[in-house]
C-alpha cells in the first residue's frame, strides 16, 4: 500500500520567499532613483533627437514587469499544460512526479492581476500604455503627424477593450482548467475510482485545444504587438516553445530540489531520465523554431520584415548583439551538448545545472523579444531587472509551494501509480 | 564443418524465463542466447549484456557530417566557384545551416547502421540457425553450450527446476 507523502514546507522558506521579494523591491526601489536622477534628462534629449519616445524610468519599471510576468504566467500555464498532455496520451511514468506540474498553475491568478493592472493602469492615468505603441490613440486619428494607417488597419484586433477582453479570457480559462484538474486529481486521493481519471482525461483533451488558440493569441498579444508594424507566423509556436522548456525546467528543478529534501523517494533516475530527455528534445525543437523565424526574414531581407533582427543583430549600436548569440549558446549550445549522453539525464546534478541555465536562458530569451521594442538601445541589465526578477520569482515560488503543500506528493490512487513506480528506461 | 551443440530450455512465461536467466547465471551457467518473439523488457540487465556503445558512434559520425557539409559548402561557394545569390557574403553561414543539419543527420544515421551491420556480423551469405521456431510464435527459448563434460542431467534439472516446460538438445552445423 502506497501511502501518502505530504510536503511541510519548513517555516524558514517562507520567509526566505518574503526576504526574496523585500531586497526584490529595496533593489527595485533603489535602481529607480537611480535611473531617475542619472539619466532623465539625458534620454528626452535623446529621445527628441533620434525622433522617438524617451525611454526613461517608468518605461523601465513597466517593460520589466510585464517581462517578468510574460514569463512567469507562462511557466505556470505550463505547468497545466503538461498535466493535460500526460491524461490525453494515457501517460504511466509521470505519475510520480505529477503534482509538481499540477501546483505550477497557482501562480496563473496572481499573474493576471498583475498584467490587468500593469496594462491598465497607464492607460487610465495617461491615456495610452508606452509599452504599446498602437494603444496612442493619437496613431489612430486622420491628419495628425503620428497617424499610422498600418496600426488603423490593424485596430479591428488590437483596439484596448478587445484586448482586455481576451487578456481576462486567457487567464480566467487557464485558471479554471488549472482549478478543475487539481480539484479532480485532489479528490481522487480522497476517493479512489476511474471517474475521476476518465474526467481528467476530458478536461485534459479540451484544455489542450484552448490552449492551442490562446497561447498562440497571447503571443501576439503580449509579446508580437510591442513590435506592431512587424508580424511573424512562427511568433505563438516561437512564445510557446519558451514558455514549455522554461516550464519543463522548472518541474525538473523543482523535482530535483523535493528530492535533495529528503522527498519524492520513489522518484528514480527513471523519470528523471525522461525528464532529461524532454529538456533536450525541447530545448532543439526552440532553436528549430528560432532558427526557422530568424533564417525566412534574414533570406529574404525585406526592410519591413527584417527590422526586427536588425535591431537585436547590430542595430541600436550593438546593444543587444550580444544577448543574441548568448540566447543561442545558453539555450542551444549549453543543453544539448551537456545533455546529450545517457548519464546526464541521469543525474540530479547535471541535470539542476542545465535547468538553472535554461530558466536564466529563456529569461534572457523574453529580455530580448520585450526590450528593443519598448526601451530602444537604453534598456539595461541592473539594479531594476534584478530586483523585479527576484520579487516575481518571490511571489511565484510562495504561490507554488503553498499550493504545492495542500495535496500529497504521491497521487495514491491514480490508476497508473503501480506503473509509475516501475517505470524504467 | 563444425557442429556446436546446444540445450535448449524452453518456457512459457516472460516472468519465469527472467527468473530462470538469473537462477541459472547465479548458478553459474553460462547462457549462449535467449530467443523471444519480441523484445523483452529489462532482459539486457538480467543477462548482463553491457550498455551499446553505438551512441558513441552517433557522435563522430554526426561530427564528421557537419564538418563535411560546412567544407563542402564553404569550399564550393567561397573558393572554387563564388557567385553573389540575394546580395549575401559568398560565406553566408545561416543558409548553411539546413544542410549542415541535414548531412549530419544522415551521417549519424548511416554510420550507426553500417557500424551495427560490420559488428554484428550481419551479411547476406549470414545463416542464422533457429533454435526452435516456436520462439518466433509462442514461446521463449534459453540456449546453453553444450561443452566436452558438461553434465546433461544436471542442466536438465537445473532448467526444469526454474520452470521450463521442456529441454531439448540441440545440433547446430555451421
Amino acid at each position: 500500500m502506497i501511502t501518502e507523502e505530504r510536503l511541510s514546507i519548513p517555516a524558514g522558506a517562507t520567509k526566505r520567499f518574503f526576504y526574496m521579494i523585500a531586497i526584490g523591491l529595496v533593489l527595485l526601489v533603489a535602481g529607480l532613483i537611480i535611473a531617475a536622477n542619472f539619466s532623465g534628462g539625458h534620454g528626452e534629449a535623446h529621445g527628441a533627437a533620434a525622433g522617438h519616445h524617451a525611454a526613461g524610468w517608468g518605461q523601465r519599471l513597466l517593460a520589466n514587469l510585464w517581462l517578468n510576468n510574460v514569463y512567469f504566467t507562462g511557466i505556470a500555464v505550463v505547468g497545466v499544460l503538461f498535466v493535460a498532455i500526460q491524461y490525453v496520451a494515457y501517460a504511466g511514468w509521470s505519475v510520480l512526479i505529477k503534482r509538481v506540474p499540477e501546483a505550477l498553475g497557482s501562480y496563473l491568478l496572481v499573474g493576471g492581476v498583475i498584467m490587468l493592472l500593469v496594462f491598465l493602469l497607464p492607460i487610465i492615468f495617461t491615456g495610452h500604455n508606452t509599452l504599446f505603441h498602437w494603444t496612442d490613440h493619437s496613431v489612430h486619428e486622420v491628419g495628425n503627424p503620428n497617424y499610422d494607417p498600418i496600426i488603423v488597419g490593424k485596430s479591428g484586433y488590437l483596439n484596448i477593450p478587445f484586448y482586455v477582453i481576451r487578456m481576462v479570457a486567457y487567464f480566467t480559462l487557464w485558471f479554471l482548467f488549472f482549478k478543475w484538474l487539481r480539484k479532480e486529481s485532489m479528490a481522487e486521493d480522497l476517493n479512489g475510482g476511474l471517474d475521476h481519471y476518465n474526467k481528467s482525461i476530458r478536461l485534459g483533451a479540451t484544455f489542450l485545444v484552448v490552449f492551442g488558440v490562446t497561447s498562440s493569441m497571447s503571443a501576439w498579444d503580449w509579446v508580437l504587438s510591442i513590435d506592431t508594424h512587424w508580424f511573424s507566423t512562427m511568433f505563438g509556436w516561437y512564445v510557446f516553445a519558451s514558455w514549455w522548456v522554461s516550464g519543463l525546467a522548472a518541474i525538473t528543478l523543482t523535482i530535483i530540489f523535493l528530492k535533495q529534501m529528503g522527498y519524492m523517494k520513489m522518484v528514480t533516475s527513471n523519470h528523471l531520465h525522461d525528464l532529461g530527455k524532454f529538456l533536450f528534445g525541447f530545448s532543439i525543437f526552440w532553436t528549430y523554431i528560432w532558427f526557422s523565424q530568424f533564417m525566412l526574414y534574414w533570406y529574404a531581407n525585406i526592410p519591413e520584415e527584417v527590422i526586427y533582427f536588425q535591431e537585436r543583430l547590430g542595430g541600436n549600436n550593438n546593444h543587444y548583439t550580444w544577448i543574441f548569440f548568448f540566447n543561442l549558446v545558453i539555450n542551444f549550445a549549453f543543453p544539448f551538448l551537456v545533455l546529450m549522453t545517457r548519464d546526464a539525464k541521469r543525474q540530479m546534478i547535471m541535470l539542476k545545472i542545465v535547468c538553472i541555465a535554461i530558466l536564466i536562458g529563456h529569461w534572457f530569451d523574453f529580455y530580448l523579444m520585450i526590450m528593443p521594442g519598448t526601451m530602444r538601445g537604453e534598456s539595461g541589465f541592473g539594479l531594476i531587472e534584478v530586483g523585479t526578477a527576484l520579487t516575481f520569482l518571490g511571489i511565484f515560488l510562495l504561490r507554488f509551494t503553498k499550493e504545492l503543500s495542500k495535496a500529497s506528493l504521491v497521487p495514491v490512487n491514480h490508476p497508473f501509480l503501480e506503473e509509475s513506480i516501475h517505470h524504467h528506461v | 564443418m563444425t557442429s556446436k551443440k546446444y540445450i535448449l530450455g524452453v518456457f512459457e512465461d516472460e516472468d519465469v524465463l527472467l527468473d530462470a536467466i538469473e537462477k541459472t547465471r547465479a548458478a553459474g551457467t553460462k547462457i549462449y542466447d535467449v530467443f523471444s518473439p519480441y523484445p523483452i523488457h529489462g532482459i539486457d540487465d538480467v543477462l548482463g549484456i553491457q550498455r551499446s556503445r553505438l551512441p558513441i558512434v552517433a557522435f563522430f559520425c554526426g561530427l564528421c557530417g557537419t564538418s563535411f557539409a560546412l567544407w563542402m559548402q564553404i569550399y564550393m561557394l567561397g573558393f572554387d566557384w563564388p557567385m553573389i545569390i540575394g546580395g549575401k557574403p559568398h560565406i553566408a553561414l545561416p543558409s548553411f545551416i539546413p544542410v549542415t543539419f541535414e548531412l549530419t543527420v544522415l551521417f549519424a544515421a548511416f554510420g550507426m547502421v553500417i557500424t551495427f551491420f560490420i559488428i554484428s556480423g550481419l551479411r547476406p551469405t549470414l545463416k542464422v540457425p533457429v533454435m526452435d521456431v516456436r520462439s518466433t510464435d509462442d514461446k521463449y527459448v534459453m540456449a546453453i553450450e553444450l561443452k566436452e563434460g558438461t553434465d546433461i542431467s544436471k542442466l536438465n534439472d537445473l532448467l526444469r527446476s526454474n520452470g521450463a516446460i521442456e529441454v531439448n538438445e540441440k545440433e547446430v552445423v555451421k
